[in-house]
């Protein structure tokens, strides 16, 4: 092992503790390869690590926000979701994305059946039950009991809407903007909205 | 981009197969009637990822089925729903 020239410190992040199962063994090796094969650089890699660290709830609020102040926005965000987040200054390509509006009478719940897809350049690190499998497997089949947990109890004339993220689609619902905050700034509309508000397991903002 | 096979609001029919290879869609969707809430982009073809990079791309749609369709003794109303990403090689219309 004296013959390769690449750098470790730019391999690995600094304040990455060290694999303890084979599996994340395996996973750092594979990255290590990728890059010594040229797939792409230790440096590309470090932006988009620092792209989707740097990003949090607060972008999705601010999205959110907007969509309550411009009804034409709002009209855009819900009809091509993509583009109105790039008119934003969001981007989270490759995948398309899709709002979903909560309504008097909708309530929309985000979940990841098959893995845990979320968009997380858009809104930051998911939450850990958000990639349980508990939450995964209960929230498509009882969401109304799961939601219950969260303290969103539903009566029968709210419709619940799942919406299970299992290929290029990364969602996010458009919560109900609180009665009497009219005169609101934006900053503080942005301070109601909440990450589960964005996922959906969350309804009351206040 | 080629046409999409389906439209907004047209019933499909999601195939109950399990190819041996990664593929999108959970078991309790397979065999499912729902309607196309909306057609989606293109993208690569999650079976086809296993060699290769997934072309040519497949056609993605948004695919409504009432929560009473899947899931016996449902405890919510019928209008509750669940919407999913099915890729069009897994659709076929339904009556």
């Amino acid at each position: 092992m004296t013959d390769h020239d690449h750098d470790h410190s730019k391999t690995f992040q600094p304040d990455h503790p060290e694999p303890t199962t084979d599996a994340a063994r395996v996973g750092l090796a594979l990255r290590e390869l990728l890059i010594e094969a040229g797939h792409y650089t230790a440096d590309e890699e470090q932006v988009v690590i620092a792209a989707m660290q740097g990003a949090s709830p607060e972008n999705g609020a601010k999205v959110v926000v907007r969509a309550w102040k411009d009804p034409a926005y709002k009209e855009r965000l819900l009809e091509n979701g993509g583009e109105a987040l790039r008119e934003a200054g969001f981007d989270i390509e490759p995948y398309e994305f899709t709002v979903m509006e909560n309504t008097e009478h909708v309530h929309n719940v985000i979940v990841c059946t098959l893995c845990s897809c979320y968009p997380r350049s858009l809104l930051g690190m998911s939450p850990a039950w958000y990639k349980s499998k508990s939450y995964r497997s209960r929230v498509v089949r009882e969401p109304r009991k799961v939601l219950a947990e969260f303290g969103v109890n539903l009566n029968d004339d709210v419709d619940v809407k799942v919406h299970d993220s299992t290929a290029e689609c990364r969602y996010m619902v458009l919560p109900q903007r609180p009665a009497g905050t009219d005169d609101w700034s934006e900053g503080e509309l942005a301070g109601l909205v909440t990450r589960d508000s964005l996922i959906g397991t969350q309804r009351d903002l206040q | 981009m080629n046409t999409p096979r389906f439209s907004t609001g047209q019933r499909v029919r999601i195939a109950d197969r399990t190819p041996p290879v990664h593929h999108r869609v959970p078991s309790y969707a397979k065999g499912q009637v729902g309607v196309i809430e909306r057609v989606c982009g293109m993208h690569g073809e999650p079976e086809k990822f296993i060699r290769g990079n997934g072309m040519p791309a497949q056609r993605l749609y948004r695919v409504k089925i009432p929560q009473t369709d899947l899931w016996d003794s449902y405890d919510g109303t019928e209008r509750d729903d669940l919407e999913i990403e099915i890729f069009e090689h897994w659709l076929e219309p339904a009556e």
